[in-house]
């Protein structure tokens, strides 16, 4: 009981940690946030429940108004905005990730990379077009032709998360959840 | 920007949290369902009139927060504008300024400490059903007091990385701050079961 309110709250302070720390920049230059990184590992790490009860906590704070998204953006503001579908979508994207993570039984870099394409971009992206495609009055389509760059960075993160998590595994296996 | 919050009273801190939770909840569904062009722009009169009647430093922050909608604005503009539809992308773009304006105008003028008691109160019939709501208070309290820690040890791993290595790329210090930071989960956790743990009954 105590490790999970514990690690639901770390694992939470950890996605503002990282959507806040100084840029990561990938190799040809872009800089990206490491936000989306963070909701994946909770998922990795964490599993299903634990991972995603971690992120609702990030979200919900974050509406309340603490400006942890990166950029430092925050507040109620996010819900009427075109990025609406993303907010939502976190929290179903680190439980997707953890659910897959822990039925994916292979070896955990595998698994990982499965769980965190499958959570951080497919389960991502599906809420996040459709609510950005209602606020611009667009369609599906053409909202995911505006958004499709963004998935290259998000295949980088998937990329990242599943080396982070092996690494992980093998420092401590015990303290991968999602796997114990 | 340390807070969302405005630093000077408005007129608005007099309503409670909920009350402005709920106005905020009815006007933002009422404004999605508006289709006219002049109606909108009548409302982002309106709007305008109504954050600079709290000053203008309080307006100008106001825009500050409006500001990440830019590239949403630019782009609606230019689509609209090719497509010669000016009047339909004039009320998205009107339409989405204003709901977000209006929810803005809520997180500014709110204490966070306001937002979440109405988080907590919106909570409480778990606890009828036998569900303790006190482990998510403490949850909040430690994800909070820990932000702070996290963002400064990220900093103090990222500044090591780059006195050793040449290269640029800052995700390695990833895997150090997640095991740091599974290992003070535990050092946390261990400290709260010696103290009598997190507590499941309701009383309180």
């Amino acid at each position: 009981m105590e490790r999970s309110t514990v690690l639901i709250a770390v694992f939470a302070a950890l996605i503002a940690a990282l959507g806040l720390v100084p840029k990561f920049t990938l190799a040809f230059g872009v800089p990206i946030t490491a936000q989306s990184l963070g909701i994946m590992l909770c998922g990795t790490v964490l599993g299903a429940k634990r991972g995603g009860a971690a992120t609702l906590l990030f979200v919900v704070l974050t509406l309340a108004g603490l400006p942890l998204l990166a950029g430092g953006r925050g507040g109620l503001g996010l819900l009427s905005g075109p990025s609406v579908g993303f907010i939502i979508g976190f929290p179903i994207a680190a439980f997707v990730t953890g659910w897959v993570m822990e039925r994916v039984q292979t070896n955990v870099l595998t698994s990982s990379f499965i769980a965190s394409f499958m959570g951080g971009v497919i389960a991502l992206y599906i809420p996040g077009v459709i609510g950005m495609a209602l606020v611009l009055d667009k369609s599906l389509v053409a909202t995911f032709g505006l958004v499709s760059a963004f998935v290259i960075g998000d295949l980088v993160k998937v990329a990242i998360c599943g080396f982070v998590t092996q690494a992980i595994y093998r420092a401590q296996p015990d303290k991968v959840l999602s796997r114990a | 920007m340390l807070t969302l919050t405005a630093p000077q009273k408005t007129i608005f801190h007099e309503f409670s949290a909920g009350q402005k939770l709920l106005a905020l909840c009815v006007v933002s569904t009422a404004l999605f369902q508006i289709e006219s062009l002049i109606v909108l722009a009548c409302l982002t009169f309106a709007g305008v009139a109504l954050y600079l009647s709290q000053g203008l430093s309080f307006a100008k922050f106001g825009a500050h927060m409006l500001w990440p909608l830019w590239p949403f604005v630019l782009i609606i503009g230019l689509y609209h504008g090719i497509t010669n539809d000016i009047e339909a992308g004039g009320e998205i773009i009107l339409r989405m300024l204003i709901a977000v304006a209006l929810a803005n105008l809520v997180t500014m003028t709110t204490p966070l400490n306001d937002m979440i008691d109405v988080l907590m109160r919106l909570l409480r019939p778990l606890n009828w059903i036998g569900i303790s709501t006190k482990p998510v208070a403490l949850t909040i309290a430690l994800f909070i007091r820990f932000i702070p820690t996290l963002i400064e040890r990220g900093i103090t791993m990222h500044a090591a990385l780059r006195a050793r290595s040449t290269g640029k790329s800052g995700w390695r210090i990833v895997v150090p701050l997640t095991l740091s930071v599974l290992n003070d989960a535990e050092h946390v956790a261990n400290a709260l079961r010696a103290r009598g743990g997190v507590g499941t009954n309701d009383e309180g």
